[in-house]
């Protein structure tokens, strides 16, 4: 196997008292395409708000290319946010500016390019996501499936070692979402990046991972290849893979007060 | 909780509240004037981004002017209507332009002016930058390794603050103007002799300290209007919350600064 660019070593993230990610280890390879799945609220998303670096772990460590985010300087930081790419889950686009300068931005920012080769280089990205044609229309104006293609090009605008997605698929009908999938998978291909996709998606999450991750209520469950998690005997997993109405996830859901709750008294 | 602690708990968790959020202001200023110095020293990309700076003064500032000036045009109208009988009971109507210059050029110029651009202004920052948290923009320029100080706060905090002042020479000559009007049309004043007794009565301090507050007033509302805005949490009704307490707490700022501006140029003698 190749050699892990991305090391998750105990994460641990508390918001106002409730611990969000507990102890969580797991390592990204490169050129991988890894898929952390978990149902509403297991942590996910913190998680790869602290991959990308926008959020510090409160204990445990992440070692990005041999640094540690936590001890990494603020422009050490922004250095390492450049190297990687963001799909955030509505697109995220900066509504004042066209498509087109929403890819130039980070270009603008942090390269000295000549405008003209900025322009040349916003007409590749959008042709790579298939969004050449709509380059000066404003965010609003776009479909959902067309946001999330317009923020992925300018997530590749810096040419990004690693890409992150968070849920790629959420809100978009079957047909647009196997869209996207399809596109991550041909960047991947085309640009050789290596991938983290936070979804709960299952169909996307089979399509496109190489390796897949599951977290629950803000702990590490499983992880293995589709074909292992598909094959999974642990009831949790098996539950959450095949989306079963019966098993440990509901029960526990069931199983939460609502009887003292409704009846107003507590359990001796 | 008791009753007798209850409102010591309330005044003292009030005032803690007050002096938290203003470090928090105090660590915007501090963090966007370090934003300028860095980026005017960047080894790549954009210096300040000077289109977005223009784009930031033409909205905060250019389409505030006509209300400003239709504002102090009137205000300095009222003055001159209410000042002119006292002062004719003692056979010193014409001092009527002293008291509208010096009222306005030290006092109603900067605080009224700052007032319509909190409305004008703040308000928009704040619901602009509240919206941006929601939608996942600012978390989006972050993860591209932009500082949101530097690219969104810098900009709006200078532009207010160059337009506040260029806003408030406007409606010091639109409310001078207004006293000027009224004047001689019902108090018999002459525009020369009204003209006379204002450049006679405003020294260049009563000016450069107007100003000086009104640069003052502008980066107040802006720091206001950007912590509120980039602290907006819960949708859409938090970008609600947000804007109506920059409006409210921007014009009790502003009285109160102006209050201590007063007093330090009264203890300064200017």
């Amino acid at each position: 196997m190749s050699q892990a660019i991305i090391q998750v070593q105990s994460a641990t993230k508390i918001y106002e008292g409730r611990t969000i990610l507990d102890a969580i280890c797991l390592d990204v390879f490169a050129g991988e395409t890894l898929v952390i799945m978990g149902g509403s609220g297991s942590g996910k998303s913190t998680m790869l708000r602290l991959m990308i670096g926008n959020v510090l772990c409160d204990g445990g460590d992440i070692v990005a290319f041999g640094k540690s985010l936590r001890k990494m300087t603020p422009d050490e930081r922004d250095n390492y946010r450049k190297s990687v790419g963001v799909l955030f889950q509505s697109g995220a686009l900066f509504n004042s500016m066209s498509v087109a300068e929403n890819v130039a931005l980070p270009l603008r920012e942090h390269t000295d390019l000549p405008e003209q080769t900025i322009e040349i280089m916003v007409k590749i990205k959008l042709e790579l996501v298939g969004l050449r044609q709509h380059a000066d229309k404003m965010p609003a104006m776009l479909s959902g499936g067309m946001k999330k293609r317009a923020g992925l090009a300018r997530a590749i605008a810096l040419d990004p070692k690693v890409l992150f997605y968070d849920e790629p698929s959420a809100g978009l009908d079957p047909v647009t979402s196997a869209e996207i999938d399809q596109l991550i998978m041909d960047l991947n291909k085309k640009l050789g990046v290596t991938s983290v996709v936070v979804t709960h998606e299952m169909d996307s999450a089979f399509r496109i991972g190489d390796r897949m991750v599951l977290l629950d209520r803000g702990k590490f469950i499983a992880s293995g290849t589709p074909k292992e998690m598909h094959d999974s005997t642990d009831p949790l997993v098996h539950q959450f893979v095949f989306g079963l109405a019966q098993g440990p996830l509901t029960d526990r859901r069931r199983a939460d007060g609502y009887e003292e709750d409704l009846l107003g008294y507590e359990h001796g | 909780m008791n009753t007798v602690l209850r409102p010591i708990v309330l005044i003292y968790s009030s005032i803690a509240e007050v002096f938290r959020f203003l470090g928090e202001l105090t660590y915007l200023v501090g963090d966007a004037v370090a934003g300028v110095r860095r980026s005017l020293f960047r080894k790549q990309g954009r210096r300040l981004g000077w289109s977005n700076l223009w784009a930031q003064m033409d909205r905060v500032g250019v389409r505030s002017i006509p209300i400003v000036a239709l504002v102090l045009f009137c205000i300095g109208a009222i003055l001159a209507l209410q000042m002119a009988p006292i002062l004719r009971d003692y056979g010193a109507q014409d001092r009527v332009a002293d008291i509208i210059a010096i009222a306005i050029g030290r006092e109603l110029g900067p605080l009224v002016s700052a007032i319509v651009l909190t409305g004008f202004a703040g308000a928009s920052i704040a619901a602009e930058l509240g919206t941006m948290v929601v939608s996942e923009e600012i978390e989006a320029l972050r993860a591209n390794a932009i500082d949101p100080i530097y690219f969104l706060v810098v900009p709006r905090m200078l532009s207010t603050t160059i337009m506040m002042i260029c806003i408030c020479m406007v409606g010091d000559t639109s409310g001078v103007i207004g006293g000027m009007a009224t004047a001689d049309a019902f108090v018999g004043l002459s525009p020369t002799l009204y003209r006379h007794h204002t450049f006679d009565a405003l020294k260049l301090k009563d000016f450069v300290t107007g100003l000086v507050k009104a640069g003052v007033f502008g980066l107040l509302i802006s720091a206001i209007a950007c912590r509120l805005g980039l602290g907006v949490t819960g949708g859409a009704q938090g970008v609600g919350v947000a804007t109506t307490r920059t409006v409210v707490l921007t014009i009790v700022a502003l009285i109160a600064v102006d209050l201590l501006f007063t007093a330090v140029f009264f203890y300064l003698g200017l």
